[in-house]
């Protein structure tokens, strides 16, 4: 890590050759339709203590890479070709015994998602407990309890006692850190380490993962896709697309001066690092809204300027306790906020702070405890059945997961068809005449409507569902975590899309996120939610350059590489 | 949690009662009269048919033989059957043979389901995998009865390894085979389903670290993969216990053993009301504590599971 501040040439006096070296590597996949190389040709060098980032997006090639160093290729892939020295020994081709001996104590693991992680039947403290038995370290209660402790878990010998569902994401992470780093080894892989938590914790965790690795003087290999966080934790940034190592070298120095096209895209579209409004919609929103809406446009300017507010909203549930008594839990407490129409207003927040409360209140999936939501003029709750149907048509969601909220038996005709035939629009023509025009709006081929959703990537699945739920025409479209789930490029790309579409048909969106980058990009104003309160608000600039909360200035200072200096140009 | 036990014993009484009630109304329900049935093709005295009726309570209306049932089975005075042996003394006699029963199955089921579909689904698309799916599926699509009549024929009377018949020797030895038969098609689910669930933990993000911890397979496999693997067989089996408990009327008739299917199906054929509503009383009572300890055992593999509202 950079606190150790050995440079490349004072390690390589230090020792004569790097702790790994990936030389010439090819990965190959077999498939049904032949075999192809995940990874070809990768180059990677680390010495010891130091930390290299490799950065590229989903499909890439980094976590293969990563995993062919420590043997834990799935079954079907197989190193092809090159070498992975490590201290030396060649370990590409080694027998499995050997890997067992090195994994563990030599190499160490910190996985990605915290949540599938940790096997969830066995307690915490035993899966620490078996990581150090199996590399022959003391195993004691009072040694779990210290591994545990040391990443930073609060009261670990109690905790150890505990189940992984017990924990929240945060600690479950800390835990994984224990287990990888428990006996101490020589170099850690630590696969997006924490692209599944909070900003705020993240930043906590890789501080915490930086001491530790600093004092034990392990060496790291950080697999992520963002840019910012490569940048502010490695020593040196390995770039890979497709399967190649496009660039790599000094991370500060890659930043600012991107040689290749793919490095400087990433650089440019990095949310963390971009740091402006994505303009269409701003410039053009509000001329473009009455030129489009024709036949409504003499209603529309009788309509109040804030399409949705909310007063006074609050939501306690229920939660039941040991002996049958409810106790409690206030979700959301007394917020109240409006929408301007052709405006964008992100609630933001990180999880357990009642954002997506508010958005299934929003969307009447939720009855609200107490407060109002006024939809155009009308209280939501006082609907019948009959005008909620006609609600669900003019406010439209976009849910976080592409991979979820499509349904895999549906072709995307179908899946795009579907809302219309539900409210009964139109005849079979005019229906698909519509499902097209839609595909042409979110850019995809019409080839895509025979398709279904496990043949489209991430981003085509995202703009399936922005097809979907701009079919009713909606007014606002509710969007929670809409974009969370994808890799960087994709995203900017989605946001555009979203933007240009709002500044086209002059939708309403409310942003629900716990990203305070993506917030920069799309939003005019922002609310920020803390425990169920909203403790914020303000338009963006305001908010991004003079956060008034302690809490809203933690949330900014914890997006990484937020604090990195770019030429203008760049950024 | 004792609570949770507590409650669950509670739910016994109205599914006790309910079923009770409807099978003593179907057997009530069954056309011809039991009394004159005893009797075959002899004409007894009508005094005779009077006074049998009276013991059995045939000339009361339905609802109060019905009472009169649950006030004898609750002084536990269970009675004697239309052929006037004590309806205890055989209940004494057929349960534990069917308990010996139905413990070999269960055996058979658990032991070697788990262990071979452990395996095939280790060594998914093998030819041990392969082999065993084939092999599964036709002990899934062969009836029971042709089963038993083949493996009576090749075991117990070609090759002589076991008693072609159980009789009235029932005990763990000669009811081995009738156990592999009853237990065969279950033994085929819980190879299938354990394959499944193994695959589907194999690929778990949490077995994956387990191996990067550096432990060997044999423990990968035994602590992340196994322990995983056994949640829905769990369920599976202690469904199982309780068709294993009455539904042997087929096994128990194809290799004569004195259980309680076949005597369920004599006492059905009968009309002897109270026989069966016993019988299928104690079944009742056997499937639900089984569910219960099933439970239980759930919660014990999956911590997730808690029983305590």
């Amino acid at each position: 890590m950079k606190s150790t501040q050995i440079t490349i040439e004072e390690a390589s006096s230090l020792a004569e050759r790097p702790l790994l070296e990936i030389r010439d590597l090819d990965v190959s996949f077999k498939t049904g339709s032949g075999e192809f190389n995940a990874v070809s040709g990768a180059h990677l060098t680390i010495m010891q203590g130091e930390t290299v980032a490799i950065v590229g997006e989903s499909g890439s090639g980094k976590s293969t890479t990563a995993l062919a160093a420590i043997g834990l290729l799935p079954p079907n892939g197989r190193v092809s070709r090159g070498q992975i020295l490590l201290d030396g020994e060649d370990i590409a081709h080694v027998h499995e015994r050997r890997m067992i001996e090195l994994r563990g104590n030599t190499i160490g693991m910190v996985p990605q998602d915290p949540m599938s992680n940790l096997n969830p039947v066995w307690k915490i403290g035993y899966q620490v407990k078996e990581t150090l038995r199996a590399n022959g370290k003391p195993d004691g209660p009072a040694d779990v309890a210290k591994a545990l402790a040391e990443a930073g878990l609060p009261d670990s010998a109690r905790r150890a006692k505990q189940y992984p569902h017990e924990f929240s994401g945060g600690m479950r992470q800390r835990a994984l850190i224990a287990i990888g780093l428990s006996c101490q080894p020589r170099l850690l892989i630590a696969d997006e380490p924490t692209s599944a938590l909070d900003v705020t914790v993240q930043r906590q965790i890789l501080d915490h993962l930086e001491t530790m690795t600093s004092e034990l003087g392990t060496s790291v290999l950080l697999i992520t896709h963002d840019l910012g966080l490569a940048a502010e934790r490695a020593d040196r940034v390995v770039v890979m697309y497709r399967g190649n190592v496009v660039e790599s070298g000094p991370s500060l120095e890659l930043l600012r001066n991107p040689q290749h096209p793919y490095t400087k895209r990433l650089v440019a579209s990095a949310p963390s690092l971009a740091s402006r409004r994505i303009q269409v919609a701003k410039e053009r929103g509000i001329e473009s809204e009455e030129l489009l809406a024709p036949s409504e446009a003499v209603v529309e300017k009788h309509l109040p300027a804030d399409v949705l507010q909310v007063e006074n909203l609050t939501k306690v549930f229920k939660l039941r306790s040991g002996l049958g008594r409810g106790t409690d839990f206030t979700a959301v407490d007394d917020v109240s906020f409006s929408v301007q129409r052709g405006t964008t207003t992100a609630i933001v927040g990180e999880s357990g702070s009642g954002k997506s409360t508010v958005a299934q209140m929003v969307l009447s999936l939720l009855a609200p405890t107490s407060g109002r939501i006024v939809f155009d003029g009308v209280d939501t709750s006082t609907l019948t059945p009959k005008q909620l149907f006609a609600f669900r048509r003019r406010v439209q969601p976009i849910f976080q997961d592409p991979y979820g909220s499509l349904d895999p038996m549906y072709n995307i005709y179908r899946t795009i068809e579907e809302p219309l035939r539900t409210h009964k629009i139109g005849d079979r023509t005019t229906r698909e005449i519509k499902v097209r025009e839609l595909l042409d709006q979110v850019a995809l081929p019409q080839s895509t409507m025979q398709r279904y959703p496990n043949e489209l990537s991430g981003g085509q699945r995202q703009r399936v569902a922005v097809a979907r739920a701009l079919a009713l025409d909606p007014e606002v479209i509710i969007c929670d975590e809409a974009v969370s789930a994808l890799d960087v490029l994709v995203q900017a790309q989605v946001l555009n899309l979203l933007a240009e579409l709002q500044s086209n048909l002059g939708l309403t969106y409310l942003f629900i996120t716990h990203d305070l980058a993506v917030v920069r990009q799309i939003a005019d104003h922002v609310c920020v939610m803390e425990k169920g309160k909203l403790v914020e608000t303000g338009t963006t600039d305001d908010v991004f350059e003079s956060p008034e909360m302690d809490y809203t200035k933690a949330l900014l200072n914890a997006i990484p590489g937020g604090k990195l200096m770019l030429p203008p140009e760049v950024a | 949690m004792t609570r949770y036990i507590l409650r669950r014993l509670l739910q016994v009484i109205p599914v006790f009662l309910g079923t009770t009630l409807l099978v003593y109304y179907m057997v009530f329900a069954l056309p011809g009269d039991p009394i004159a049935a005893l009797f075959g093709d002899k004409q007894p005295p009508q005094s005779v048919i009077d006074a049998l009726r009276a013991q059995y309570h045939l000339d009361q209306p339905f609802l109060v033989q019905y009472g009169i049932f649950l006030k004898n089975l609750f002084t536990f005075d269970l009675g004697v059957d239309y052929t006037q042996q004590p309806i205890a003394a055989t209940l004494a006699r057929i349960f534990p043979v069917t308990a010996m029963l139905a413990i070999e199955a269960l055996i058979i089921q658990a032991v070697f389901g788990v262990a071979f579909g452990l395996f095939a689904g280790l060594r998914r698309g093998k030819l041990f995998d392969s082999t065993v799916l084939v092999a599964s599926l036709v002990v899934i699509a062969v009836p029971t009865f042709v089963l038993g009549f083949v493996f009576q024929l090749i075991f117990g009377v070609q090759l002589g390894w076991a008693k072609p018949t159980v009789g009235a020797n029932a005990n763990w030895e000669t009811l081995i085979l009738p156990a592999v038969v009853l237990g065969l098609v279950s033994f085929a689910y819980v190879l299938r389903l354990t394959r499944t669930s193994v695959i589907e933990n194999m690929n778990a993000d949490y077995v994956r670290t387990a191996t990067a911890k550096g432990l060997s397979r044999p423990r990968v496999v035994m602590t992340h993969i196994l322990r995983n693997s056994m949640i829905p067989v769990v369920t599976y089996l202690g469904a199982n216990l309780g068709s294993l408990m009455g539904g042997a009327i087929v096994t128990e008739g194809i290799f004569n053993v004195p259980g309680v299917g076949n005597k369920l199906y004599q006492a059905v054929l009968r009309g002897e009301g109270p026989t069966v509503v016993i019988i299928v009383s104690v079944l009742v009572l056997v499937f639900v504590v089984a569910n219960l300890l099933v439970d239980l055992l759930y919660a014990w593999l999956d911590p997730r599971i808690r029983y305590e509202k």
